[in-house]
C-alpha cells in the first residue's frame, strides 16, 4: 500500500518538526515497540496547565516518526484536559492513514501518542487505563 | 540459469493460493514463517472431515477404526521421512514450540540438577530459548550459548570448553534468519563425547532437505507441519525410544493413561503417554499427505533446487548497493532465505512498500532477539523461498526494492 507513503508522511520523515530534546522539561517519556525496535522520546514543558514547548526524538519506521512529528505540531498550546481527550481517532485523522486493518502498523503510528498519554498522566499523578492506549 | 530437478510450473499449479485470480498475484517469500499448501493436503484435511471424522483409539465402530488407521499411517509416514527406527518414536504435538517444551519439561524436569548446563546458540529462535529458561529456573540449571561470527556461522573454536558440564545441547539445524545450516553431525559427536544429549530444532530444515535422525545420530528432533506444506496445529517431536520411555508425562489427561484412580495413575507407553486428550486428527492425517507430497518430489531434489534459488537470491540482492544481507555466503551451509537491511529505511517500511508491489516478506526480529543484538540491528526484512518459489518471485522482490529506493532515496 504505497499510499501509506504519501508525500506528507515522507516529508515529515525526512524533515521532522520539533525534533530534539528539552532540558529542563516537565515531562519526558520514552516508549518503544519491541517488535520492530521503534523508539520515541517525547519531552514537554508545561506552563499554566498548557503545553508550552514540545520535542521528540527517537528512531524507527517512517510511520512512527512522521506521526510523532505531526502530533508535536498539534500539541503546542494544547491544555492538559484536551490532551486527555485526544485519542487514537484524532491521531489517525491527523496523519490520514488507513490503518484500521493493519494492527501492526497501527502500533507504529500510535507510539508517540502512548508516550504523550503515559507522560502526561504521570505528570498529573494519575493512573492511565489501558483502554486509553488502545 | 536455474534448472530444477522438477517442473516448478507444475508444482505451482498444485498450490491453489498461487492460482488466485488477481491483478497483482502474490510473490510469496515468507515460507520460513509458514508455507503454502498444495491441493493434496487441503483435500486430505477436508476429506477427513467429510468421510472419516471420528475420534481415534477409542471407538469399536468402523469410522473410528478408519480414523485411527489414517492417523497412525500419518505417524508412519513421518517416521519414514526422517528415517526413524520406529513409528512409536514419533509424537504429534501442536508445533515445534510445544515439542521443545515437552522435552524441556519432561526430560529436563527429571534429569537436570542445579549447575547443569544447557547449551544453546546465539542464533536460536525464541522457541528454543524460553522453554529452557523455564526449566532452568525450576531446576537451577544454567544456560550458555555458542556465539556466532560475522558471517553468521557458529564459532566452534572453544566448543570443548563450552561443552563442559553440558547435559543438553539444544540447537537449530538451520537458522530462521541467517539461513545458516549448522554442522549437526559433528556437534552431536562432540556432545555425546561429554555425555550430553542433543535436541535439534528442525523447523527450518525438515521442510527443505533430507533429515535422517539415524545418520545424524541425534537424540531429539522437533519440527512443525505448517512450514512443510502441511496444516497448522500439528508438529512433531521425534525422540530416541529409550529416552522417551524413561520420560514422565508432559500433559495429563485422557489417552495418556493405563489406569486411573482418584489418588494416582499409571501412564501409557509412548507415544500415547505424550499425546494427552483428543489429538489433532485431521491435521495429522493432512501432515501425512504433506509428507507423501514432499517425498514424491524428493527431499534431495527440493534441497538441490533451493540451493540454486539461494544463489540467485543473493546474486540479485547484491545488485542493490543499499542492501546488507546477513548470514554465510552462498554455499552448502546456506538455505534459500535472506534477512537484510537497507540503508536509511526501516524494515517495516520496506515490507509495507513490497506488499504494495504484491511481494510478501516478513519484517521484525523473527523471534530471534538475541541474534538481532548480535547483528546489531533492531529488526530486519526476511525473504524466504520454498519449492514453489521461482526466479520471477525474486525478480519482483528486487524490483520492489527499487521502489523503496525511489520513495526513500
Amino acid at each position: 500500500m504505497s499510499d501509506m507513503y504519501r508525500d506528507l508522511i515522507l516529508e515529515h520523515h525526512r524533515y521532522p518538526h520539533n525534533f530534539g530534546t528539552l532540558d529542563p522539561h516537565d515531562v519526558s517519556q520514552e516508549e518503544h515497540n519491541p517488535l520492530c525496535g521503534d523508539r520515541i522520546r517525547l519531552d514537554l514543558r508545561i506552563v499554566d496547565n498548557k503545553i508550552a514547548e514540545v520535542a521528540f526524538s527517537g528512531k524507527g519506521c517512517a510511520v512512527s516518526q512522521a506521526a510523532a512529528s505531526m502530533l508535536t505540531d498539534e500539541l503546542i498550546g494544547m491544555d492538559l484536559d484536551q490532551v486527555r481527550q485526544y485519542g487514537k481517532a484524532e491521531l489517525l485523522d491527523l496523519i490520514g492513514l488507513p490503518l484500521d486493518k493493519n494492527p501492526v502498523r497501527l502500533k507504529c503510528a500510535l507510539l508517540s501518542l502512548k508516550a504523550l498519554k503515559v507522560g502526561v498522566y504521570r505528570y498529573l499523578g494519575q493512573n492511565i487505563t489501558t483502554d486509553e492506549l488502545d | 540459469m536455474i534448472k530444477a530437478p522438477f517442473d516448478v510450473a507444475t508444482i505451482r499449479s498444485q498450490f491453489p493460493i498461487l492460482q488466485l485470480p488477481s491483478e497483482l498475484p502474490v510473490a510469496f517469500l515468507d515460507s520460513a514463517s509458514s508455507s503454502q499448501k498444495p491441493e493434496a493436503v487441503i483435500s486430505a484435511l477436508a476429506d477427513y472431515y467429510r468421510t472419516t471424522n471420528a475420534n481415534v483409539h477409542r471407538g469399536v465402530y468402523q469410522l473410528s477404526e478408519q480414523a485411527t488407521f489414517e492417523f497412525e499411517r500419518a505417524r508412519g509416514l513421518v517416521a519414514l521421512l526422517i528415517n526413524a527406527t520406529h513409528h512409536r518414536e514419533v509424537i504429534f504435538t501442536r508445533n515445534t514450540t510445544e515439542a521443545i517444551n515437552l522435552v524441556a519439561q519432561a526430560w529436563g524436569g527429571s534429569n537436570l540438577r542445579a549447575g547443569d548446563v544447557i547449551l544453546l546458540t546465539q542464533m536460536e529462535h525464541h522457541s528454543n530459548i524460553v522453554p529452557w529458561q523455564l526449566i532452568a529456573q525450576r531446576t537451577g540449571a544454567v544456560l550458555r550459548a555458542i556465539p556466532i561470527d560475522s558471517q553468521g556461522r557458529l564459532v566452534l573454536d572453544d566448543i570443548d570448553t563450552l561443552l563442559q558440564g553440558v547435559k543438553m545441547l539444544a540447537i537449530t539445524h538451520q537458522s530462521n534468519v541467517l539461513g545458516t545450516i549448522n554442522p549437526i553431525a559433528e556437534l552431536t559427536r562432540k556432545a555425546h563425547a561429554v555425555g550430553a544429549l542433543i535436541l535439534v530444532d528442525g523447523a527450518q530444515s525438515v521442510p527443505h532437505m533430507p533429515v535422517d535422525v539415524q545418520a545424524l545420530d541425534i537424540d531429539f528432533l522437533a519440527f512443525s507441519g505448517h512450514k512443510m506444506v502441511g496444516p497448522t496445529g500439528v508438529g512433531v517431536l521425534w525422540g530416541r525410544k529409550a529416552l522417551l520411555d524413561a520420560m514422565p508425562p508432559f500433559l495429563g489427561g485422557g489417552s495418556m493413561i493405563k489406569t486411573v484412580t482418584i489418588e494416582s495413575s499409571t501412564y501409557a507407553d509412548v507415544p500415547a503417554r505424550f499425546e494427552a486428550g483428543t489429538p489433532m486428527i485431521g491435521e495429522a492425517i493432512a501432515l501425512g499427505a504433506a509428507v507423501t507430497y514432499l517425498m514424491d518430489i524428493g527431499m534431495a531434489n527440493i534441497a538441490a533446487y533451493e540451493h540454486q534459488l539461494s544463489a540467485y537470491l543473493i546474486e540479485r540482492l547484491d545488485e542493490v548497493p543499499e542492501v546488507t544481507w546477513y548470514g554465510p555466503p552462498v554455499g552448502a551451509d546456506r538455505g534459500a532465505m535472506a534477512a537484510f537491511s537497507m540503508t536509511g529505511v526501516h524494515p517495516h517500511d520496506i515490507a509495507q512498500i513490497l506488499d504494495g508491489e504484491g511481494v510478501a516478506v516478513r519484517a521484525g526480529h523473527h523471534c530471534t532477539q538475541p541474534l538481532h543484538v548480535a547483528l546489531d540491528v533492531p529488526s530486519s526484512v526476511r525473504a524466504s523461498c520454498y519449492l514453489y518459489t521461482n526466479t520471477h518471485d525474486i525478480d519482483r522482490l528486487v524490483h520492489g526494492l527499487s521502489k523503496v529506493k525511489q520513495l526513500f532515496g
